[in-house]
């Protein structure tokens, strides 16, 4: 695991250096993406050519009609998926062709993922499904080494979202919001430098979206978590920083 | 980490994939009885072959034999060094027996039998062969003398763990010289009434033998042998020479100890001269290899030499035509019928082990037992194909789960760990729980068999058609072993395929997946 924490770290510097585009600013950017989804041999473009920056510390988000490639933006983004064309910067480093070993240490390490259906594993508990990160990066006995530390950072992290009386719960016994909530726990475990969130409010009530929301703000706010959301509800979006407008597979400037 | 926790929550909450196992767990525990049984019957018959036969057997091609077994015994020990713990020469010849017996209008008819007419040394037989563990007198048993006992020939087969099984031979409760000289009265009683009715018609015979030149016997000496006070020189018939088994299990003897019985050979002489001898019967032996107890029959080694001429009349060595071998426990059998080999010409004697004489009844048997092991493998590999389909479709119904751990960080590798896991856990379970249920079937094998005899009416194992009472059955860790890896192995190759098609699912399209 280590050798591989260096090959995903330590490659891509020595060898996209002359690659890097560096405004300082940049902490994820997309050059000229694009994307079809195949029926049969019929391609129907989503993204065509999107150019996109999102600084560091900074509360994106990217609001667009159901079908408008939002999503499929925030997988490219978060190396769930590849483009046809184009490139995907992270830290300065070209991150769409890397080898899908690294591609797994980059979701494992540096990405946080929520999902609109939380996407929890319903054979474990809240606190498992939090440390599952963990388990997934450490060996048996690694993680049987580290556990104590692992367990107190998840509960810390449950605390944190308000469920420090669901862990043990699994998740068919807890509410949307809950779920939700433990899932940003998960997405946090692992100290990401980036949050993808993906219409995370997407199947709450108002008021359970609303905390939701407060919940991602004070982390952008108070952790400098670099947070991209994609919605399809203006009145969400609006409680970022910045919101982009996807349409016709464009970024359209609002 | 997280591939033994998804194993372990998996195996606790999909009840369907134990259900699957259920079939590995048939199949491995139905293997482990199968061979187990089969080896005990084999075992059985193993040492039942070798019971009879020494460990090697040394022969001459002639089947007059050959001079002087001492000669012959010391150069083999000699050529062998202390790896021979007995031997004991033999004489074997081809034969037809006649047995008395009543014919349907109370003539008296002689059943014939063809036989082999085996001549052994009573006091070293018993060193290279369990032959006398077979006799039916318990003081025979002991030390064999070819004399007639008074009686007490076993009614229960001693062979038998307890006499309930055994069904009893109530013939053999009459055998000894009891039955001999109420024999002979009745003979003597025929002979009055038939020299009567002769007597009237013919003149009396004479008292000169037919030939004088014939053998000496009692007869020839001026007096009567007298069937009631004498007997024979004595005979061992094995029992399936002198009784059939009837159709409820029952053994009943055509003659008895105490009965005498004609038996013709070649003398040693060419062209070779049919003799005919009269043996009284001492005893009957059960090896319950029918091969051997419908076909040997054993009289004293000297007398049979005599009877064939086989005895030096000069200095009264007699010849042998076969030395019968018990090696020193642990001792290669192989290794010392080459050495003996060695040591003689080939073109006058063959030595053999016991397994090379029976070597096509054992390949025989454990060509079949090869077989049927392939057979039952299929019932494995049946098995496995259940858990390909159940693993497909667990993986179809994880896709989401899938997915998210892709999203999370798993590689494809990680994700196929875990169903290659998940099958290798089922196969362990399933071979562990076959194996612990053969076991103990195999433990309980004859309970179990009394069990659904008396639930069906019908006995499973009914010991009137094999020689045993009890199911044989011998466990070999090793063959238990092998099952289990093979059954777990299988589970492993029926999970690869599900298993690669989950780690190659694309983290999006898992994720969208409904």
């Amino acid at each position: 695991m280590s050798s591989l924490l260096q090959a995903a770290s330590g490659s891509p510097e020595q060898s996209t250096s002359p690659l890097a585009v560096s405004p300082p600013l940049e902490q994820m950017g997309t050059r000229g993406l694009f994307k079809s989804y195949y029926k049969g041999t019929l391609g129907i473009p989503v993204l065509q050519g999107i150019h996109l920056s999102v600084h560091e510390g900074e509360f994106l988000s990217i609001v667009g009609q159901s079908g408008s490639g939002k999503s499929t933006l925030l997988h490219l983004l978060g190396t769930l998926d590849q483009p046809d064309a184009g490139e995907v910067y992270f830290e300065g480093n070209r991150i769409d062709n890397l080898p899908s070993a690294s591609c797994d240490l980059l979701r494992n390490r540096h990405f946080g993922m929520v999902f609109q259906f939380y996407h929890l594993l319903p054979e474990f508990s809240a606190l498992e499904n939090v440390l599952t990160p963990a388990l997934i990066a450490e060996s048996t006995l690694g993680y049987w080494r580290k556990r104590k530390q692992y367990r107190r950072r998840a509960e810390e992290l449950l605390e944190l979202v308000g469920l420090s009386d669901r862990m043990k719960h699994k998740p068919r016994e807890m509410s949307g919001g809950e779920m939700q909530r433990t899932a940003i726990a998960r997405a946090l475990l692992a100290e990401p430098s980036v949050l993808l969130a993906d219409e995370p409010t997407g199947n709450l009530d108002r008021a359970t979206g609303e905390q939701i929301m407060q919940m991602l703000r004070e982390l952008n706010q108070e952790q400098k978590l670099t947070i991209v959301m994609v919605t399809h509800d203006p009145w969400i979006a609006e409680q970022a920083d910045r919101v982009v407008r996807l349409g016709e597979g464009q970024i359209q400037t609002a | 980490m997280y591939k033994l926790l998804l194993c372990w929550r998996y195996l606790r909450t999909r009840y369907i994939a134990l259900v699957c196992i259920v079939s590995v767990t048939l199949g491995v525990a139905t293997m482990i009885v199968v061979n187990s049984v089969m080896a005990g019957f084999t075992n059985e018959m193993q040492s039942r072959l070798n019971g009879m036969l020494g460990d090697l057997v040394f022969e001459c091609r002639s089947l007059d034999g050959v001079a002087d077994a001492k000669l012959h015994m010391a150069k083999i020990r000699k050529a062998t060094g202390d790896a021979i713990i007995g031997m004991s020469p033999t004489v074997s010849v081809p034969a037809l027996m006649y047995i008395d017996v009543m014919g349907p209008n109370r003539e008296i008819q002689a059943m014939t039998k063809p036989i082999t007419l085996v001549g052994i040394e009573q006091s070293t037989y018993a060193d290279v062969s369990d032959f006398d563990d077979y006799l039916q007198h318990p003081s025979n048993r002991q030390q064999l003398e070819f004399k007639l006992r008074n009686g007490g020939y076993d009614v229960y087969d001693h062979q038998a763990e307890d006499n309930e099984n055994a069904k009893p031979r109530k013939q053999m409760e009459r055998a000894g010289w009891p039955y001999r000289r109420y024999k002979a009265s009745l003979l003597k009683q025929r002979e009055l009434i038939a020299g009567r009715e002769k007597a009237s018609i013919e003149t009396p015979e004479s008292n000169l033998p037919k030939n004088p030149f014939g053998p000496a016997n009692d007869q020839a000496e001026g007096r009567d042998f007298d069937p009631a006070t004498e007997q024979h020189p004595g005979i061992v018939l094995g029992i399936g020479t002198c009784s059939f088994r009837g159709t409820d299990g029952t053994d009943q003897f055509f003659a008895l100890p105490g009965d005498d019985v004609r038996v013709s050979f070649p003398k040693a002489s060419l062209p070779p001269e049919a003799i005919s001898e009269f043996y009284t019967i001492v005893d009957v032996y059960e090896s319950k290899m029918s091969e051997y107890d419908a076909n040997f029959v054993f009289v004293p080694l000297r007398s049979l030499q005599q009877s064939r001429g086989l005895i030096d009349p000069t200095t009264g060595i007699g010849k042998f035509s076969s030395i019968q071998i018990k090696l020193r426990p642990g001792a290669d059998a192989n290794q010392v019928r080459d050495q003996i080999r060695e040591a003689f010409p080939p073109h006058l004697y063959v030595v053999s082990t016991w397994r090379d004489k029976q070597g096509p009844l054992l390949a025989a048997v454990q060509m079949e037992q090869a077989v049927l092991n392939v057979l039952l493998f299929m019932i494995i590999a049946v098995a496995g194909f259940g858990i390909l389909a159940i693993f497909t479709m667990i993986v179809v119904e994880k896709t989401r789960d899938i997915g998210i751990l892709k999203s999370l960080g798993a590689s494809g590798r990680g994700v196929l760990g875990i169903f290659l896991g998940y099958g290798l856990s089922l196969g362990i379970l399933g071979a562990g729980a076959g194996a612990g249920l053969g076991l103990l079937f195999v433990k309980y094998i004859n309970e179990i068999a009394d069990l659904l005899g008396r639930i069906t009416g019908q006995p499973v194992f009914d010991p009137s058609v094999y020689y045993f009472y009890k199911i044989p059955a011998v466990v070999y860790p090793q063959t238990v072993a092998w099952i289990c890896l093979g059954a777990i192995a299988i589970a492993v190759m029926a999970s690869i395929l599900p298993a690669r098609r989950a780690a190659l699912l694309h983290p999006v399209k898992a994720l969208n997946y409904e």
